[in-house]
This record gives structure tokens, C-alpha cells and sequence, in this order.
């Protein structure tokens, strides 16, 4: 060919520098934090953490459909936890301290690993964090769900501010509020229209979020057999599907006037 | 579709390709009125045939990486309407053929991108970024010496077939162009897991992960399990080397490597 074309820049010999450099590395097992496998893992474990708290929390609030006894009896039990080998609210309040932990945890791992994609992909965008194509992308198999973890994730998270400070603060319900009637906060707080909307809004992102975040933990911690491997996505869905279902009840239930 | 001549069927294609002088410079589309292209020709030789033309009217040719075109050597490898080698599955750039599209079609060529994968000129990207990995554990220490024997090392058959998958790897870097994080999870997986699985990888198994997966995370994005590089992948590479690439280098982190025995 008549016209060679010198390659300038990167083709001309020098080296594609790495995007990160890696800090000083902290003592074991912190250093495991330190890479974004090691990230992926904790945000794993901890949705793992989380998501049985969502599962026990849905099935705990199914005493509503008892009636106001067996509800707060529920939740006095859930105080009492321990009997009288502890303090009152001593194991509650490990409980919530753990996942406080876990929540901190599974979003700062998330929002570092969002920043690590979003500076290794040109011209992404804030909060999505995927790269863009100038001719556009065609995806084949990113799911609704897998798109849209950067977006349930942050809705949650509002969500549980929310949900603390209408049931377990009462900031809003005023004088209505009852500390430890469960039964009459939660009934009066979902008979609401606006405040109905926004948990079943939240409680569908909820389970979009948990859809795709149980099938990738089994990717991530490396829960891989082909003898199961089929499994994981229908465990997922059903898991989600259960969360769904169990947690929107309530404030339809509410609404439609079969539990006042 | 016009039959030339009866001879050959050949289409006219409206091309977009993407042209960038060097890795700072901007880049655009260059429109491309691609007329009598024979149906049965590839995707190169289809941008051959374009070079040819745009070299007779003084303009200058499109660069694009290619060396085997026979689908193994992994140099080529374009995005064509959005997808890493365009829609065929299991297909590299060279071996896709003008006859899977239409007449009339557009056909939009961008290079790979990621940060990593600096664009050297138009559609060719620089994917060095692949040997550092490689550098760093995609090897075994092997003795030298005369030749060992054939199937002196047992390797059950599942072991092998599972390895071969991995080994399948090419190295085109389309999972990274196709991961809306680019990420290169599945190439370092397929690289590391090839040797990882086998009896002649164990030595250095805990190193090579280590080292694989830190340098790969000094290049690349973070894996959010989309699937959607194992899609891309010419060679159909699975998803399931990601997790033993996750479970190894968790395992290489807790390691006690002075009991080797116990793996």
C-alpha cells in the first residue's frame, strides 16, 4: 500500500498506563476491601444479611392479618428477644447495630464500585455508570433488574429513612402516633393514599433490586455447579417474587379497607 | 439485492464508520455509500473493498485492527450496530459475512471502547492493557528438558473439556467492550481459569489469581453480573469461569500456601 499510516500516541510504543494504582496495602483481611473483587464479596454477604432481614421482616408483619394483639405482641416479643438472660432490648439493638453495619457496608461498597466503572468507561454517566457508544449499544443480556440496581438502590435507601420515621420515630402521624401500638401506626400510616403509593413504589424496587442482586451474589462468591447452576435464577425470582407479593399486601390490604 | 452478472449477488450498504486520528483527537462518522458489495465476502474484506475506493478518490483509508481472519488470532474486532462483532453469535469480526445483512442496511462501525482500550487510530484500539494481565500469572513454569510424555499428567475428561472452554479465549476484548462497566472479568476468568482447573496450573494458583485479578482491577471496571460480555464473546465463553475466578481470589486471599497439599 502506497500510504502507511504512522500510529501516534498510545501505538507509538509507550505503554497504556494503569487507571488506578494500588495504595498502601492495609494489614489482612482489610486489604481483601482494598480490590473491587474483595468489594463485590462484602456487598454480597451483606445483601445476603440484608435480604434475610427483608424475608424475616415481610413474614413478622404478616401478624397484621391477626389482628392488633397478635401484631404487638409480636413486636413486644421482638424487644424481649432473649428473655430474661439479657437486658431488655439488648439483642434488638445488636441486631439493629449489625444491620446498620451491613447497610454501610453494601453501599459504600456499591457507590466505590460504581466510581471504579464509571472512571474505566468513557463518557459515563453519573449514576448509571455505563459507557456510551457514539452509535448506541445494543444490549442482549442485561435485564430491567441488572440496568437498574444503581437506581432501586438509592430508592431503598430513601425508603428505609422513610419507613423509620413514619413507624418507628412517628415523625408525621403527630398525635395519632402511638408508641408500641404497631397495629394503629401502621393502619393509620397506610390509609394514607400518598403514603400507601410510596411503599408500594419503594417495596417494587425492593424486589427488582433483590432479583438481580441473589442471582449475582451466587456469581460473586463463586456459587457455581453445574448440577445447581439452573436453580439460582428461579430461587431468585421466587424469593423476589415472595418478597413482592408479601409486602405490597400490606399497604393494599390497608387501603382497600379489609384490615382497619 | 441485485444479481451482478449473474455471477455474484452483491448488496449496496450504507456505512457510518468511525474515524479518529489519534487517541486524544475527536472523532465522528465518516458516511460511506458502500455500492456492489459481494454478498459472500467478510466484514474486512467488505472494508477492504471500502479502503480501495477511498484510497481512488485521495482519501485516507480506514485503520482496523486484523491479522488471521479466520477467527482464532483475535486482532480483529469492531463494533457493528452496537454489538462487539456484530449479530452474529459465536462470530469474530473476519469471520462474519456481508450476506447476514440486507440490502439497503446501515451499518454503523465504532471502535472497542473502554478506558483502558485507547483508540490508536479510526477503529483500531490499543490492547496492551490485556498483556499486563497476562504478564503478571497467565503462564505455568514449566521444566524444560526433553519432552514429558503424553497424558503423563492424568486430567479427567470433564477437567479437560472445562479447561479447553476457558482456553477457547482469543483475547479480543470484546467482554470489555461490551460491559456497560468495562469490566474484563471474563478474559482474565478464561485466562486464569484454563490453567487454574488443570493439574499443571496448581503451583502457582494462588499467586496467579492473586496477581491476575489485582492487575486486571488497575486497568478495568468492576463485574456486575449483566452477562452481557459472554454474549459478546466470539468464543461463548461462559459466565461460570467469572465465579471460579471470584472463588479463587478469595481463596488465594485466606491461603495458607505453606500447606500446599491442602487445596
Amino acid at each position: 500500500m502506497a500510504r502507511t499510516v504512522t500510529p501516534t500516541g498510545a501505538g507509538s510504543g509507550e505503554r497504556v498506563p494503569p487507571l488506578r494504582r494500588r495504595r498502601r496495602e492495609l494489614p489482612w483481611p482489610l486489604n481483601i476491601y482494598q480490590t473491587s473483587v474483595g468489594k463485590k464479596y462484602v456487598m454480597a454477604v451483606t445483601g445476603i444479611g440484608l435480604l434475610a432481614f427483608v424475608v424475616v421482616h415481610m413474614i413478622g408483619n404478616l401478624h397484621l392479618y391477626e389482628g392488633p394483639t397478635q401484631l404487638n405482641e409480636y413486636a413486644e416479643a421482638l424487644r424481649d428477644l432473649g428473655g430474661h438472660l439479657v437486658p431488655r432490648t439488648l439483642i434488638l439493638w445488636v441486631m439493629r447495630i449489625g444491620l446498620l453495619a451491613m447497610f454501610v457496608l453494601h453501599i459504600h461498597s456499591a457507590w466505590s464500585l460504581k466510581e471504579i466503572s464509571r472512571r474505566s468507561s468513557p463518557k459515563a454517566n453519573w449514576v448509571s455508570g455505563n459507557k456510551r457508544y457514539a452509535g448506541g449499544q445494543d444490549y442482549v443480556a442485561v435485564n430491567f433488574a441488572s440496568r437498574t440496581m444503581r437506581w432501586t438502590g438509592p430508592i431503598i435507601g430513601l425508603y428505609v429513612l422513610f419507613h423509620l420515621a413514619d413507624l418507628t420515630w412517628g415523625w408525621w402521624l403527630g398525635g395519632d402516633y402511638i408508641r408500641g401500638d404497631v397495629y394503629h401506626n401502621v393502619v393509620e400510616s397506610l390509609s394514607s393514599l400518598p403514603v400507601a403509593i410510596i411503599y408500594i413504589v419503594a417495596n417494587v424496587a425492593l424486589s427488582v433490586h433483590i432479583y438481580h442482586g441473589m442471582w449475582s451474589a451466587f456469581q460473586t462468591l463463586g456459587v457455581n455447579n453445574p448440577r445447581f447452576n439452573h436453580l439460582r435464577r428461579g430461587l431468585a425470582t421466587v424469593i423476589a417474587g415472595a418478597i413482592l407479593v408479601g409486602n405490597l399486601s400490606f399497604p393494599i390490604m390497608v387501603q382497600a379497607g379489609v384490615v382497619a | 439485492m441485485s444479481a451482478g452478472n449473474g455471477h455474484q449477488a452483491t448488496m449496496r450498504l450504507k456505512l457510518r464508520i468511525w474515524r479518529q486520528a489519534g487517541p486524544d483527537e475527536p472523532g465522528s462518522f465518516l458516511d460511506v455509500d458502500a455500492h456492489d458489495i459481494p454478498e459472500d465476502c467478510s466484514f474486512l474484506e467488505m472494508l477492504d473493498i471500502v479502503n480501495e475506493r477511498l484510497m481512488d478518490d485521495d482519501i485516507e483509508p480506514v485503520t482496523f485492527a486484523h491479522d488471521c481472519r479466520e477467527g482464532i488470532c483475535g486482532t480483529c474486532g469492531v463494533m457493528i450496530n452496537g454489538r462487539p462483532h456484530g449479530p452474529e453469535k459465536a462470530t469474530a469480526t473476519c469471520q462474519l459475512h456481508m450476506r447476514k445483512f440486507r440490502d439497503g442496511d446501515e451499518i454503523v462501525i465504532e471502535p472497542f471502547r473502554a478506558a483502558s482500550f485507547p483508540v490508536i487510530k479510526d477503529l483500531m484500539v490499543d490492547r496492551r492493557a490485556f498483556d499486563r494481565i497476562i504478564e503478571s500469572g497467565g503462564f505455568i513454569s514449566a521444566p524444560t528438558g526433553t519432552a514429558p510424555d503424553a497424558n503423563e499428567i492424568p486430567v479427567p475428561k470433564d477437567v479437560a473439556d472445562f479447561a479447553m472452554d476457558a482456553a477457547a479465549c482469543i483475547g479480543c476484548g470484546a467482554c470489555v467492550a461490551a460491559c456497560p462497566n468495562s469490566a474484563a472479568q471474563l478474559f482474565t476468568a478464561a485466562k486464569l481459569g484454563h490453567l487454574n482447573v488443570l493439574p499443571q496450573g496448581q503451583p502457582e494458583r494462588w499467586r496467579r489469581a492473586e496477581a491476575m485479578v489485582e492487575t486486571m482491577e488497575s486497568f478495568f471496571g468492576s463485574c456486575t453480573n449483566h452477562g452481557e460480555c459472554t454474549e459478546a464473546c466470539p468464543k461463548e465463553i461462559s459466565l461460570d469461569f467469572i465465579a471460579v475466578l471470584n472463588r479463587d481470589y478469595l481463596k488465594a486471599k485466606v491461603k495458607n500456601r505453606r500447606l500446599a497439599s491442602q487445596t
